[in-house]
């Protein structure tokens, strides 16, 4: 299991589109992903759910990814909600 | 008002008269039933979820092809929403758990969605429950054995009026009847506006009740401007508004001709009209709108509503983007101006009597250069991927301008020694905007490389008021002799040694303004994007050497009042011998 605190870099939030993103990505990976923010959890594979912790920019939130690819799928999502990729 | 008006928000700008077409809402009488196999119940939902799929799947696609991909991005959404593992466990769950039918467990947990997403803080967040409503509708039809399109297909110009329209909604209109659109509910981040808005046809929202002042065959219309709908409108007010909008169509066609066209004047000087941004996400705007370059872009917007300072990373990805999205036009990135008005709670800046005059901007950064420093590199970093320039805020001396060109040199440095490409040769500009700077102006123009005047705090310092202070807002002059004669100094100063001039305060979009500094030889001219295509096609109405008349004869005049008259007088002529 990998743990990875992450700060939100995206400039308008995790809206839609960077939601979307997020689970197409996340989908990619055997392994299980979830996000905490504050103290909800979410199943990272869930649109609803990323969309309903309405992250902002600058929030800090915990990414836990559990299986054989964890690493790197911890590694690809860490890149999107940094505002790293692209 | 008149009793047949209502007053809405104004979505999507632009006039509609035409017939009104009222979309009915599609309701379902949803029952709870409770002598089921939960089994076969899950079996019912997953079918009717399959059968939603293929149809989302269809409609994204003729989505994509008829109005891009922002439109048919909305309903890949819906397809992730239909595909979330923890929304079907959670219908799953309450069939299981309850021992109910799918629509009722459907029907609830949409309605448990919905709560939570209309209770969000962000407007855009709170306007997707309606993404949700419409996923679950389309759910429920296949459910209820309901099929989806009820409404009969459009003949001929309508205007929509709903209730709320959804995105499937619209993907069953054929939309080239579609002249506006009116709907009760929602505001200018709501999906009717959006679509109204990427359709160019107006829209007006939030009316509360449009749906049932209105039946099929009702004569309405739509002012996208004023957020109004008349409806049954008199003899009068049709021709009113045919008028407006004839008006309306003619500019922004005249306009719309403008986008790609340069800016240049009558008697053939040339200029660049730029815009100002806060964010990369303004990029959009200017583009649109034939922007020839960022004049301005305010880095402190970055800085703003965070708990922390951003790093170089953030920044320069920031940058990055904006000098990529203009594709080689210029990109002028102003230097954090905070302080005075703007204030940063995680720098814990002093309380100061005057902070007008006080630690802020380029005095602020030369005394925290790592902070300064940081911005700096990944300016420079940024600037490989475009046509870069640097420009210092609030520069009063040239000592100030030299220091912080030695900051930039010791960035330039440190990139080099890590192997960081960057262009070496980027020009850096100083924004003048106190009049010690204005009168000193040749001293900088030997060393800068260009000049942009900032005229809010111009106007300010030089008539020693403040712009937010209503009791004295007469003093607030822009076409004071003192002010004109400080602008004609900068500009002088900098063309006798070759560089060139700019401006990028409110002052650049003022129509009255324009003339005057066109005349005193202004080379560029930076303002918000909806201002940029008005003033290029005023730009290419004037004369330059008129104009320098104009601003010669401006400039021996007395009050701001005699300055105004003549500029009424002047331009006045020139419109009307233009035709």
């Amino acid at each position: 299991m990998v743990e990875k605190k992450i700060v939100v870099g995206l400039e308008q939030g995790v809206h839609i589109r960077p939601a979307k993103q997020f689970v197409k990505i996340a989908a990619d990976y055997e392994c299980e992903i979830f996000i905490h923010k504050d103290d909800n959890r979410i199943n990272g594979k869930s649109i609803l759910g990323i969309m309903s912790l309405a992250i902002d920019t600058g929030e800090e939130v915990t990414l836990i990814a559990d299986g054989a690819d964890e690493q790197e799928a911890i590694a690809s999502l860490e890149n999107l909600l940094t505002g790293r990729e692209g | 008002m008149q009793a047949n008006e209502v007053q809405g928000i104004a979505a999507s700008p632009g006039i509609a008269i035409a017939k009104a077409y009222v979309m009915q809402e599609k309701t379902f009488e949803v029952t709870r039933k409770q002598d089921i196999s939960a089994e076969q119940e899950m079996m019912r939902l997953r079918e009717a979820i399959q059968q939603s799929r293929a149809e989302l799947e269809q409609i994204f696609h003729n989505a994509l092809e008829e109005f891009g991909e922002d439109q048919a991005g909305i309903f890949e959404g819906h397809l992730f929403v239909l595909q979330d593992p923890e929304w079907l466990r959670s219908i799953e769950e309450k069939i299981a758990e309850e021992s109910v039918n799918a629509e009722f467990a459907l029907d609830q947990v949409t309605k448990e969605l919905i709560q939570l997403f209309r209770s969000m803080k962000n407007a855009y967040m709170r306007e997707r429950s309606i993404d949700i409503q419409d996923v679950s509708r389309r759910v429920m039809g296949h459910l209820l054995g309901a099929s989806g399109q009820v409404d009969s297909p459009l003949e001929e110009p309508v205007i929509v009026i709903a209730h709320d329209l959804t995105p499937s909604d619209t993907a069953g209109l054929d939309v080239k009847y579609v002249v506006g659109i009116a709907a009760d509910i929602g505001g200018r981040t709501s999906h009717s506006a959006i679509m109204a808005r990427s359709m160019g046809i107006p829209a007006v929202v939030g009316l509360q009740n449009i749906t049932g002042r209105i039946n099929g065959q009702t004569m309405v219309i739509i002012d996208g401007m004023d957020g109004k709908v008349i409806v049954n409108p008199s003899p009068e007010q049709l021709a009113y508004y045919e008028e407006k909008r004839d008006i309306y169509r003619d500019k922004q066609e005249g306009l719309t001709k403008l986008i790609n066209e340069p800016t240049i004047m009558a008697d053939g000087r040339r200029v660049e009209l730029a815009a100002n941004i806060g964010t990369p996400d303004d990029l959009e705007g200017a583009i649109r709108n034939g922007a020839e370059g960022i004049g301005l872009f305010r880095s402190e917007f970055l800085y703003m509503n965070r708990e922390s300072m951003p790093d170089e990373e953030e920044q320069f990805q920031a940058y990055r983007k904006v000098a990529e999205g203009m594709d080689g036009k210029p990109v002028i990135i102003r230097t954090l101006d905070i302080g005075g008005d703007k204030e940063l709670p995680y720098l814990q800046l002093p309380k100061e009597q005057n902070p007008f005059l006080g630690y802020r901007a380029i005095r602020l950064c030369l005394d925290r250069q790592e902070m300064f420093k940081t911005q700096l590199r990944a300016i420079l970093r940024a600037s490989r991927y475009g046509l870069v320039k640097i420009m210092y805020p609030m520069i009063a001396a040239l000592e100030e301008f030299r220091q912080a060109n030695q900051i930039l040199a010791e960035a330039k440095e440190e990139l080099s020694r890590e192997n960081i490409a960057f262009h070496p040769d980027i020009e850096v500009g100083i924004m003048i905007e106190i009049p010690a700077a204005a009168l000193a102006a040749d001293a900088l123009a030997k060393e800068a490389d260009f000049f942009s005047i900032g005229t809010n705090d111009l106007i300010q310092y030089t008539m020693a008021c403040d712009r937010m202070n209503e009791r004295i807002s007469y003093l607030y002059q822009p076409f004071h002799p003192a002010v004109l004669r400080l602008i004609r100094m900068v500009i002088d100063a900098a063309h006798r040694k070759g560089k060139w001039v700019g401006m990028c305060g409110e002052m650049a979009a003022d129509k009255m303004a324009v003339p005057i500094l066109m005349g005193l030889g202004l080379d560029e001219i930076s303002m918000g994007a909806s201002s940029i295509l008005p003033a290029r096609q005023l730009i290419r109405q004037l004369n330059y050497g008129q104009m320098k008349e104009l601003a010669d004869k401006a400039l021996e005049l007395e009050s701001s009042e005699q300055i105004r008259q003549l500029i009424q007088e002047k331009v006045a002529v020139i419109r009307r011998t233009d035709g």
